[in-house]
């Protein structure tokens, strides 16, 4: 006989929908880094966190490299295969029309995903806590400590990202060539480079999601696919282009899932994302916070 | 003439030579289909099925054949589609002209071919797992099958449970054809083990985080929880289970059967108890167990072969080929006394308990098909 008090239970709720919603939010923001400069959507986003995650898992788990190192091996490993995506995907292109690159993103996410089965089979890998910690306790709600992780590295990759936006000529570069690209490449900004450090920077944000998100998940190659989905959900209800819109938006997809799972049921959990997408889509295409196409930054 | 005598009587010499020497190889082969899900969404069950059924097919082959008689063995792979399996199971019938077929893995894959079998009349032994591949037997003269049905084990489960004084029991399950399956007898024999479902709770096959569900059962006063999926959720309930202190027992299905499952819970696993297959504990099995000598030889013959852990699938197809073997040994290459055989076999010892066929009941087992196991210092030990 077990039971729990509606108020520890909202708790509880509220913290799972926290955790998730920052791997949305991660998504949703490697979504709008690629789209702000280049007005592609990149259907490869979900395969960055699924190979972040199981490069972490061998790195840390297989091999006995130390965690934090592993973290960041892991990182820029798949922020290397950004680029590589960008320079055997996107960039030999003939004519690199926003549907192409759209259509080149769905090819490169089916190979990725196919990749990730070869290298580590269909089976899921587990990663262990960053830190052995008993799960803490709060009104009743029992919080892992991985939580605390997962929203403390989300927060701080916010913030880095809007002072590498606001304060770094290369931040302020890739506004520019969002802005107006011609522009910025008559002042000698080159837009080719741009995108390649936005195809290289969103994967790192991916990957950054499923090493921290693995160890309270694990991680198998197919999650790329429902993961883009939900940060797709989540860059749209933000706005897209829109960077607190898609962090804000992130959040309150993973806790509007959560509160469904627990007083409606989890049968409509995936649903929950999709009426908010297609509510979102007729109501306010814009988004809530205003997208970056309509120049309302 | 004289000569052309001599030449015939050589040429009847060297036969004659030939025939003794190669024993099997010279009478003709009996062939068999099988239709396996290789590849695709259900390969962890077909590609340990292939591999069973062609080491089977080799070491009845090196011993001699069935009376002298080698098998032949036609493979295709469904990927799981009914589509695709029927056409191979067409071309099998027709073309191949096979005396019985095996498989197919899946139970959709299985439902599919059912008429086709019924109307060319020829012997079928699935491997799927569904009740309605077996039932009713009136539309499924020529089909068999080897894998007990769910209702086996949760019967079992709720035997269990009941010794353990447990009123409400809580369930998950997974929103794929096993969850639904597995969710529909948890319901349907609860009122017989008078035990109240408090909770019904279903979820993804991608789920990642269970900690709302769980919390939401917490709060219906549940004395036990019942998990029924396969894949990571199943590890991933295991986790969350732990980490929010749950107090009550959490109970799984036989798709947990796996020691890759108790690895990747990372210790959380200790306490889970869920009904098995034998070949899952085959070392723990005292050897007076009457199935011990056939799960621990299929074990070990598997594991040197193909050097990966061995699984309860293959099992099936170990089961299936063994029977037909049986059959073919029994009333030779015969379709309609192949059934008959099948349908009245009795005592065959198999991976999945001992088979009792009769002309209602075309699975022919118990629920002492599998064993209740609980998790404790990282492996299995039976529960009495």
């Amino acid at each position: 006989m077990d039971s729990i008090s509606l108020g520890s239970q909202v708790v509880q709720y509220i913290f799972t929908g926290l955790t998730v919603g920052a791997i949305y939010a991660l998504v949703a923001l490697g979504f709008n880094i690629i789209y702000n400069v280049t007005e592609v959507i990149n259907f490869a986003q979900g395969e960055f966190v699924v190979w972040g995650g199981l490069i972490l898992a061998v790195l840390a788990e297989s091999l006995g490299i130390p965690l934090f190192f592993s973290f960041f091996i892991s990182v820029g490993l798949v922020s290397l295969v950004g680029t590589v995506i960008y320079w055997t995907g996107i960039r030999p292109l003939r004519q690199p029309t926003i549907l192409t690159m759209i259509m080149a993103t769905i090819a490169i996410s089916i190979i990725l995903k196919g990749l990730a089965m070869f290298i580590w089979g269909k089976d899921p890998y587990a990663v262990q806590p960053f830190v052995e910690a008993p799960p803490v306790t709060l009104w009743g709600a029992y919080i892992q400590a991985q939580t605390f992780w997962v929203l403390g590295i989300s927060v701080a990759l916010v913030v880095a990202l809007t002072l590498f936006y606001q304060h770094t000529l290369t931040g302020k570069a890739m506004r520019a060539c969002a802005d107006n690209p011609g522009a910025a490449g008559l002042v000698g900004i080159s837009s080719g480079r741009m995108i390649l450090f936005s195809f290289a920077l969103s994967a790192a944000l991916g990957a950054v999601g499923g090493a921290i998100i693995t160890p309270i998940t694990l991680m198998e190659y197919d999650r790329g696919a429902m993961l883009a989905l939900k940060g797709f959900g989540a860059a749209i209800l933000g706005g897209l282009g829109n960077f607190y819109g898609a962090v804000a938006a992130g959040f309150l997809l993973g806790l509007l899932e959560s509160f469904a799972t627990g007083f409606i049921s989890s049968s409509y959990k995936d649903a929950i994302a999709l009426i908010v997408l297609l509510g979102v889509l007729f109501a306010r295409p814009q988004g809530l916070m205003g997208s970056s196409l309509q120049g309302d930054e | 003439m004289k000569r052309i005598g001599f030449v015939l009587a050589m040429v009847g010499v060297c036969a004659v030579t030939l025939l003794g020497s190669a024993q099997a190889a010279d009478k003709e082969p009996y062939r068999i289909g099988a239709l396996f899900a290789v590849t695709g969404p259900a390969s962890f069950l077909g590609e340990p099925e292939r591999n069973t059924a062609e080491m089977v097919k080799d070491m009845i082959n090196a011993s001699g054949g069935i009376n002298g008689h080698p098998i032949e063995l036609f493979v295709y792979d469904t990927e799981a589609n009914a589509t695709k399996t029927v056409v191979a199971a067409k071309k099998l019938i027709n073309r191949d002209r096979v005396l019985a077929i095996i498989g197919p893995s899946t139970s959709g894959t299985s439902m599919a071919v059912v008429p086709i079998v019924n109307k060319a009349e020829v012997p079928m032994i699935s491997c799927g797992a569904s009740l309605k591949i077996g039932a009713p037997v009136e539309k499924r003269k020529w089909v068999f099958k080897v894998v007990p049905g769910d209702d086996l084990a949760v019967r079992l489960m709720y035997d269990y449970m009941k010794k353990q004084g447990i009123k409400k029991a809580a369930i998950m399950s997974v929103s794929t054809g096993y969850g639904i399956s597995g969710r529909g007898q948890l319901n349907k024999l609860a009122p017989e083990y008078g035990i109240e479902i408090v909770a019904d709770e279903t979820y993804g096959p991608k789920e990642s985080d269970l900690t709302a569900q769980l919390t939401k059962i917490r709060g219906t006063g549940a004395d036990a929880i019942i998990n029924w999926s396969i894949g990571p959720p199943q590890v991933v309930v295991t986790r969350n289970w732990k980490q929010l202190g749950i107090p009550i027992p959490l109970y799984q299905s036989y798709g947990f059967g796996s020691k890759r499952n108790i690895k990747l819970a990372g210790g959380a696993a200790e306490g889970v108890i869920c009904p098995v297959s034998r070949i899952v504990i085959a070392n723990r099995l005292p050897d007076e167990d009457p199935h011990s000598p056939v799960v621990k030889r299929y074990k070990a013959l598997y594991e040197e072969k193909f050097k990966g852990e061995v699984s309860v699938f293959g099992g099936h197809a170990w089961d299936a080929m063994f029977q037909l073997a049986a059959a073919l040994k029994a009333v030779g290459p015969d379709r309609a006394r192949i059934r008959d055989y099948l349908e009245t076999l009795q005592g065959f010892v198999g991976n999945n308990s001992i088979f009792n066929r009769s002309p209602t009941d075309h699975v022919g087992l118990g629920k002492d098909a599998y064993v209740m196991v609980v998790v404790k210092d990282g492996d299995w030990a039976i529960l009495e």
